[in-house]
């Protein structure tokens, strides 16, 4: 857990939203609760349009465009530029475009977001958003569309996280934003105009807590951003071959919620961890080996990881759709565990 | 553009105070690691002292810097205490970082030294966010970004200029051309004859200066900081000087021109500086020589406070990844 901040307010029944109106909204709200909040990145003010999809469209002419800065194609500069900000009090908001462009600017998140708190023995703090999209779905492609979560999740002194729907989405940019650390928030790119209950003016996930997003007694699905949709959906699926499954939203990557999925597991006997990045070292080998470390006496059967192949995004439509799980495979996957303990 | 920003005697002798220390600190670093009681990588700047010291002597207190590996003469330079710094390059629990930066990532936001990288360019992107704060909040703080003639060819000192120019951030960037890039010669790796001449492309003014001296050297910070706080924009300059020793401590320098060197230490701008203070009537032999002895016994003080100074505990290993625990 990084904060004590409870799930607030209670969840009250609001209008729905898209993810993009949730995203923008949070950040909205940030802005005008605490004039540090800044925002800076390509295209982000209003003269170019509030970003390439409009994510943070209208913040610059509500808040000027020394808040809402338009910046250089220039991650490197964008991140520094963060970082340094962020040393001398603001809580910088910085979008690196696509997710495949945080390539451009590891050194500025490596090397410094994440290791100046602990190189400089507490003495100063990185607390940035790092705002990144991405994912499968629109032809882009094996550079605009990779799920690199696992080396920002590797790297010590980053959080990660990733909302699935609208009110997390709110709620984990409120918490990222006021958390004292670098906090990396994975948008989907095809799920941004994905509607859903939206959020109460205020409300806050707190970063390192999951989320059941369907209660079951046969298998542990744990999943996050876009692909928890499928899991969510694959789930009827299940039940419809004569299995329950849990469904569990990270939705924070890094520090992720152990107590949440452990307890899950230890109800269920059997989990699947699903994502869209590459299956081979990936967020799904980390939970898997936490679950065969605690519960190896408990376990039905082997944590199965089900996520893309060992190759970057292809272009080709038939390649692409065949590239990440999908509510389809999930469902085959997780019935192939239920059916195999006996 | 020197005579507006010359330095009057007491600015002199208050360079002079800090180029001594800086050479009385680089001598005993490396005098320590010999004698085995100090680990450490170490870069040595020797024959790069007056750079800083014209230069901190130009700012404030509350103004930041973003230094680099080879960066420890800017600390000093800046205001960092000697004590804290020994015991950080120790690996103590009473360093600045609790010894758990080391000597190439010592920060001290009390005088205004957030960073060390130890990445060759990166000083210059994070002093631009400093510098987009102090526009921000309208304080009147600048960020010096430092870094070497290498730097120059990296990426990050490119978006970095840009940046800054379009934002006319309150940045200066100081170029210690040294004339090696670690082992490779100015020469051979940069293209530009002058990296001054790269502020072109920026559209920001750029000038090379002859680092080793300290009114010149002076005088163009007091420009770029003037320009600066008038809220007119970065300003590149490029400070001329030498690196006496090799890239880390150890390093035999074998590929380093020997007559281009001797001549460099020959002229050791340090006890030049020193001869033309007396000359001049500013001090005399025995004030500079009573202030030597006093920056050698505090720097004993130091090397014995640093040594004596507990290692950290082994749960300090996991603590400062996260504010909160995570």
């Amino acid at each position: 857990m990084t904060t004590d901040l409870a799930e607030s307010p209670a969840a009250a029944k609001v209008k729905p939203v898209t993810i993009l109106q949730a995203i923008n909204a949070a950040i909205a709200d940030a802005m005008e609760a605490d004039e540090k909040v800044v925002v800076l990145g390509e295209d982000v003010a209003d003269p170019e349009e509030g970003g390439v999809v409009g994510v943070t469209k209208g913040l610059s002419s509500r808040f000027g465009e020394h808040r809402v800065r338009s910046t250089p194609i220039a991650e490197q500069a964008i991140i520094g530029t963060a970082i340094g900000a962020s040393l001398v009090g603001y809580k910088p908001v910085a979008e690196i475009m696509l997710m495949n462009f945080t390539t451009v600017a590891m050194d500025m998140i490596v090397n410094h977001a994440a290791k100046l708190r602990f190189m400089s023995g507490g003495q100063t703090h990185v607390p940035i958003v790092i705002r990144t999209m991405t994912g499968t779905g629109f032809s882009s492609g094996g550079q605009h569309c990779d799920y690199l979560e696992a080396w920002f999740a590797h790297t010590a002194g980053m959080k990660v996280v990733a909302p699935s729907n609208p009110a997390d989405a709110y709620g984990l940019m409120r918490a990222a934003i006021d958390d004292p650390d670098p906090v990396l928030y994975i948008e989907n790119l095809p799920a941004y105009w994905s509607g859903g209950e939206g959020a109460q003016p205020g409300h806050v996930v707190p970063l390192g807590k999951a989320r059941i997003a369907r209660e079951g007694t046969d298998v542990t699905i744990v999943s996050y951003s876009r692909v928890l949709n499928e899991a969510v959906a694959a789930a009827d699926a299940i039940e419809a071959a004569g299995f329950s499954a849990e469904v569990i939203d990270l939705r924070t990557i890094s520090p992720w919620d152990r107590e949440t999925v452990l307890a899950s597991v230890r109800k269920t006997g059997r989990c699947l961890v699903t994502h869209e990045a590459v299956t081979q070292f990936g967020v799904g080998a980390e939970v898997a080996a936490v679950l065969s470390e605690e519960l190896f006496g408990t376990l039905k059967r082997p944590v199965a990881r089900l996520g893309a192949p060992y190759a970057p995004v292809p272009f080709s439509k038939p390649l692409e759709a065949a590239y990440a799980p999908d509510a389809r495979r999930i469902a085959e996957a997780a019935i192939t565990l239920c059916k195999q303990d006996n | 553009m020197t005579s507006n920003y010359a330095p009057d005697a007491a600015t002199q002798l208050e360079i002079y105070r800090r180029v001594a220390l800086l050479k009385a600190n680089d001598e005993r670093s490396r005098k320590v690691i010999k004698t085995g009681r100090l680990v450490m990588p170490y870069y040595s700047y020797r024959g790069q002292e007056v750079i800083p010291a014209a230069t901190m002597t130009a700012l404030e207190d509350t103004d930041y810097l973003v230094t680099i590996y080879r960066g420890i003469h800017d600390m000093l330079a800046k205001g960092m205490p000697l004590k804290d710094l020994w015991a950080e390059v120790a690996g103590r629990v009473d360093g600045t970082c609790k010894g758990k930066g080391g000597p190439m990532h010592l920060t001290y936001p009390d005088k205004g030294i957030m960073v060390t990288t130890g990445i060759v360019g990166s000083s210059m992107p994070i002093a631009c966010g400093l510098g987009w704060g102090s526009q921000l909040s309208g304080d009147g703080r600048i960020a010096v970004a430092t870094f070497g003639d290498g730097a120059s060819n990296i990426g990050a000192f490119h978006e970095s200029l840009n940046l800054a120019a379009v934002w006319k951030l309150p940045v200066i960037f100081l170029c210690q051309n040294n004339l090696y890039g670690e082992h490779t010669t100015y020469e051979k790796a940069t293209s530009a004859p002058r990296i001054a001449d790269r502020a072109g492309s920026y559209a920001i003014p750029g000038v090379r200066v002859d680092g080793n001296d300290p009114i010149e050297m002076y005088a163009a910070a007091r420009e770029a900081v003037a320009r600066a706080r008038a809220g007119e924009g970065p300003t590149l300059i490029e400070a001329m000087t030498f690196r006496f020793h090799g890239h880390v401590f150890g390093d035999a320098d074998g590929y380093m021109d020997k007559a281009q060197k001797a001549a460099a230490v020959e002229a050791d701008p340090v006890p030049r500086f020193r001869a033309r203070l007396i000359a001049e009537g500013i001090a005399t032999e025995e004030e500079l020589a009573a202030a030597e002895a006093g920056i050698e016994a505090a720097i004993d003080e130091a090397v014995e406070f640093a040594l004596a100074s507990p290692f950290p505990e082994l749960d300090e290993l996991t603590r400062d990844v996260y504010g909160v625990a995570a």
